[in-house]
């Protein structure tokens, strides 16, 4: 595998080809916040709230560190003043569906941001679809999936997939950032069972 | 809509997984909705998960996982005929059938949908009922037509 | 029909089509597209083919439904060669008459000419016409010659004559270098120039690879592509064919939304048509190359114009967009090197071939080259598919071909680009059509469309409408854009019903910054544009709603109320009758006043009163006049006007 160079806020680092930034960054022990990524999942690029400044050939450019492609030469910056102002909307929006989750109120904390930003829209999924990779990819289940699209899109479980496979898995559960998963397992049990 | 047919269809695409969208717009088009079984049927067939039927199925407006009424207003919502006062002919018809875009009324007589450009932006702002095009209609004119329709 | 097996036979085969058309026999051509279907067209050709067969003319006189020539203010058109009479608002009870004096002794029926509004002049031929005089229809020219349904048609006019030409004389890397020479960009949205994106699929090592077709024309208000699709489906099919040849694909998609029905049906048709002559398969024209072409219907998801969700739909998923980190002439359909373009962008390259790359860099502007099919809609005289040269200035396009705005409107904006441009003022008007150009004043090209707004039409309900329409359409899987579009949306409703608050617009501005920045794809960097533009331009009237509650155009129904002007008012009680919630209070001689408190704001009234009188009018951010006392509400015999 071809050896890539470049630098991450200053330090420079080798990498081989095809990996993200992200991975490289935590090789390195540099911190970048993320929210939909998972070692176990495939990058899936949603929340943006690891966004970053990428400096190519004279251009600086916005791009997700989770999918972005490690290139020679390029200049990473993981915080800059652009970078947090982002990262603060980023996660007030997603405040004003869940604003009690532990992972966003930590990273609220950081960014400055406010949970009454936005008027409260308490649908508390954050759409991080952590819940519906993990089932797709390892538990490879397919239980829950996802419905419609915009701002109509929603997780769902399948009643029946889910009354025979779920009860002896729920590996999904705690990777849920705002226990909405859980409210919605509960609830189409519910509806199920007479 | 039985089983049968449905499998005529897919065979006809080789039961490959890239016909999928293809497949359900024909299934869509001849039974005029998807029920259940039929996706799970496709489903088992295609060797696809049902949640990926379930979501293209919610995605994608063509497709119903209800019935459709006998007749079908389409309103053109394009920026030509919304500038030509599109929403009073929407407000017009959400007030005579009952029903929000989207829906079909209890008798399954009106089913109505928005659409985004119909191409005859001379004619804004256009209603289509069960592909008929009814041009330059205004809230009264809108009524006039509905009226038409049993 | 046998297969065309080499260049010559096709040549043959076109030759022997022409020496069976007597060019000087009359052929009526009537417009088949939407529009004029929908305004009765289908009617006029039944009559046409009735008449002419009853009359005996059947052997001399052809008759053919074709492709839309643009016009569609006017439609039912036809147009009678060879002396291209055109006549318009035609309708099926006036065939008789065209076939008695046109046909049979050629003589123009008056009344059915167009006449010019201003001149009051009569138009004999279609050039005549002041609407097609300053354009420069390269692409469109050719839809009211033929019947899509017929390649033969398309043969006769020279179809087919690039291909040959690509597949007999030229190599693959020589088609490549003609379309780079000609510096055509792209007409779908983006403008990237076609020949760089060619470039890098040909390149690319991967053996597979694949040219599509982005048929979706998902923009509201634009329908070039539909003309094109139905009207001459051969003209992007041999574009996408020599496509494929440059850079090595050996099959082709076509993705056509399926909320158009009779372009899938006329592509389908033209392919099977293709194929039976051999200019699809294997050895095309003995040339070596094969080619297949398979056509997708879109299922209703404006997201899916985006070529990363296209092709993710391809794969037969939900339309979601790819991040372009790595750029899909590389890594595209089934992570193949794929050429995406749209129907336009196809249907100019056998125009480069045929008549060179110099010829299409000669029209146009430094940056942007050739013609653009602009679908000039909304509040304008002549509604249509403009086809004219880049750099012609928006003032030209709106005015001289457009014909301006009707009922003594003011022109206030012009809208391109779809839900990703924006809005440009009565100050830019001298600007020439150009992608840079459109770019830099806050707008973009986009794929056509050309949205013409009066004084009155609310810029803060623009902006509101293309949020709210992004909002359903987004795909919904990143944050910038569900959530920045869902706020968006949000406080600008709340604007539009009085509700407007300090602070709206920089919050506004910054969900702007955050989409433009962050969002996965172009539907969401480009979303905040319509908002910015009207910011940029009309932010008076944005003022306007949040600090004085007040619409300038008098459209947003929380703003405005209804009144009757007691000194127009003539009593007639139409408005009183018609009103759906009886908020009208008057009598047959007794001034009509409106009870704001019942009044919904639908327009009815305004809508009725005759013209004559024009006693309804809206007013906004003012208090309401006092209504008369009973008294005075009454007009007595000596008093009443006429």
């Amino acid at each position: 595998m071809s050896q890539i160079q470049f630098e991450i806020d200053g330090k420079k680092v080798t990498a081989e080809a095809g990996m993200t930034i992200l991975e490289v960054a935590q090789r390195e022990g540099i911190y970048i916040p993320t929210l939909c990524h998972h070692e176990k999942l495939a990058p899936y690029g949603g929340c943006r709230v690891c966004i970053v400044e990428v400096a190519e050939k004279g251009w600086t450019k916005l791009v997700v560190a989770c999918v972005f492609p490690v290139k020679n030469n390029i200049r990473v910056q993981t915080r800059s003043p652009k970078v947090d102002r982002i990262r603060k909307t980023i996660i007030e929006l997603l405040l004003a569906h869940a604003p009690d989750s532990p992972a966003l109120v930590k990273l609220a904390d950081t960014y400055g941001a406010r949970k009454d930003r936005f008027v409260k829209d308490p649908s508390f999924c954050i759409h991080c679809g952590l819940c519906v990779r993990y089932c797709a990819e390892v538990a490879q289940k397919n239980a829950i999936g996802f419905v419609d699209r915009g701002i109509h899109k929603e997780i769902s479980f399948n009643p029946e997939i889910a009354a025979r496979e779920c009860n002896d898995c729920k590996e999904c559960f705690p990777l849920c950032p705002t226990s909405y998963l859980q409210a919605v397992f509960v609830y189409t049990q519910s509806l199920s069972s007479p | 809509m039985d089983f049968e047919r449905v499998d005529q269809i897919i065979d006809r695409y080789n039961a490959e997984e890239s016909a999928l969208l293809q497949i359900m717009l024909e299934i869509q088009s001849e039974n005029n909705w998807l029920p259940k079984e039929v996706l799970e049927r496709v489903s088992k067939k295609l060797a696809v998960p049902l949640t990926r039927i379930q979501h293209i199925a919610t995605f994608y407006k063509a497709f119903s996982l209800v019935p459709k009424g006998r007749h079908k207003i389409h309103i053109c919502m394009g920026t030509a005929c919304h500038v030509r006062g599109a929403s009073r002919v929407l407000e017009t018809v959400v007030d005579m059938t009952g029903i929000q875009p989207g829906e079909t009324d209890l008798d399954l007589k009106f089913s109505l949908e928005t659409v985004n450009c119909l191409g005859c932006c001379a004619l804004g702002p256009v209603m289509e009922v069960d592909g008929k095009v009814h041009g330059k209609m205004s809230p009264v004119r809108t009524g006039e037509a509905l009226e038409t329709y049993k | 029909m046998a297969r065309l097996h080499t260049p010559e036979e096709l040549d043959h085969f076109r030759k022997e089509l022409l020496s069976q058309r007597d060019p000087s026999s009359p052929c009526i051509s009537i417009c088949a597209g939407a529009g004029c279907v929908a305004s009765g067209a289908a009617d006029v050709i039944q009559a046409f083919k009735a008449t002419i067969k009853k009359e005996g003319l059947a052997a001399t006189v052809d008759t053919k439904g074709t492709g839309c020539p643009g016009f569609c203010e006017q439609g039912p058109i036809v147009v009678i060669y060879p002396d291209e009479i055109c006549y318009v608002q035609v309708k099926a009870e006036d065939v008789a008459e065209i076939v008695e004096k046109t046909i049979k002794e050629n003589i123009p029926v008056d009344r059915l000419l167009y006449t010019d509004p201003v001149t009051g002049e009569k138009a004999v031929t279609e050039s005549d016409i002041a609407f097609y005089r300053s354009q420069e229809r390269n692409v469109l020219c050719n839809n009211i010659k033929i019947d899509s349904k017929n390649i033969d048609d398309y043969l006769a006019i020279g179809g087919y004559a690039a291909l040959a030409k690509v597949l007999a004389e030229m190599t693959d890397l020589e088609v490549l270098e003609a379309v780079k020479q000609s510096k055509l960009r792209g007409r779908g949205g983006a403008g990237f120039p076609a020949g760089r994106k060619w470039e890098g699929s040909r390149n690319a090592a991967d053996p597979i690879k694949y040219v599509i077709v982005n048929a979706d024309e998902g923009d509201p208000g634009a329908f070039m592509d539909r003309a094109l699709l139905e009207g001459n489906p051969h003209s992007i099919l041999e574009g996408l064919i020599i496509g494929g040849y440059a850079i090595g694909a050996h099959e082709g998609y076509f993705y056509v939304r399926q909320e158009y029905p009779l372009a899938v049906e006329n592509i389908n048709h033209a392919i099977t048509q293709a194929r039976e002559y051999g200019l699809i398969g294997d050895n095309i024209l003995n040339s070596g190359f094969d080619f297949k072409v398979f056509v997708h219907q879109g299922a209703g998801a404006f997201v899916c114009g985006e070529s990363t969700a296209l092709m993710t739909s391809l794969e037969g998923k939900v339309g979601e967009p790819r991040p372009k980190y790595v750029r899909s002439n590389l890594k595209g359909l089934w992570n193949h090197p794929s050429v995406l373009n749209n129907v336009e962008t196809w249907a100019n390259v056998p125009l480069i071939v045929n008549n060179g790359a110099d010829w299409f860099a000669s029209i146009g502007t430094d940056s942007s080259k050739g013609t653009k099919i602009f679908s000039l809609v909304g509040k304008i005289t002549n509604t249509g598919l403009v086809e004219v040269p880049m750099g012609m200035s928006l003032k030209d396009i709106i005015f001289k071909i457009g014909g301006g705005i009707p009922n003594g409107k003011a022109f206030k904006a012009v809208q391109t680009g779809g839900p990703s441009g924006g809005c440009i003022p009565a100050e830019k008007l001298d600007l020439p059509v150009g992608f840079d150009e459109l770019t830099q004043a806050g707008s973009m090209m986009g794929s056509g469309g050309m949205i013409v707004m009066d004084e009155d039409t609310c810029m803060v309900d623009v902006a509101r409408y293309f949020i709210a329409f992004l909002t359903e359409e987004s795909c919904g899987k990143c944050v910038p854009c569900r959530e920045g579009l869902r706020q968006m949306h949000r406080i600008l409703t709340n604007i539009t019903q009085g509700k407007g608050q300090k602070g709206d617009l920089e919050l506004l501005e910054e969900l702007s910054e955050t989409a433009v920045e962050a969002s996965l794809c172009a539907l969401g960097k480009s979303a905040p544009n319509p908002f910015m533009s009207t910011l940029r331009y009309f932010r008076e009237e944005y003022e306007a709603h949040i600090n004085e509650k007040r619409c300038p155009a008098l459209s947003c129904r929380e703003l405005i109320s209804y009144i009757i002007d007691p000194q127009k008012c003539q009593a007639c009680m139409i408005c009183a009758r018609k009103c759906p919630v009886d908020a009208i209070d008057g009598g047959k001689r007794k001034i009509h006043v409106i009870d704001q408190e019942r009044c919904t704001r639908c327009g009815t009234c305004l809508e009725v009163c005759p013209s004559r009188f024009r006693a309804v009018t809206k007013l906004s951010g003012e208090p309401i006049p006092v209504p008369p006392s009973e008294d005075d509400r009454i007009i007595s015999k000596k008093s009443k006007k006429e």
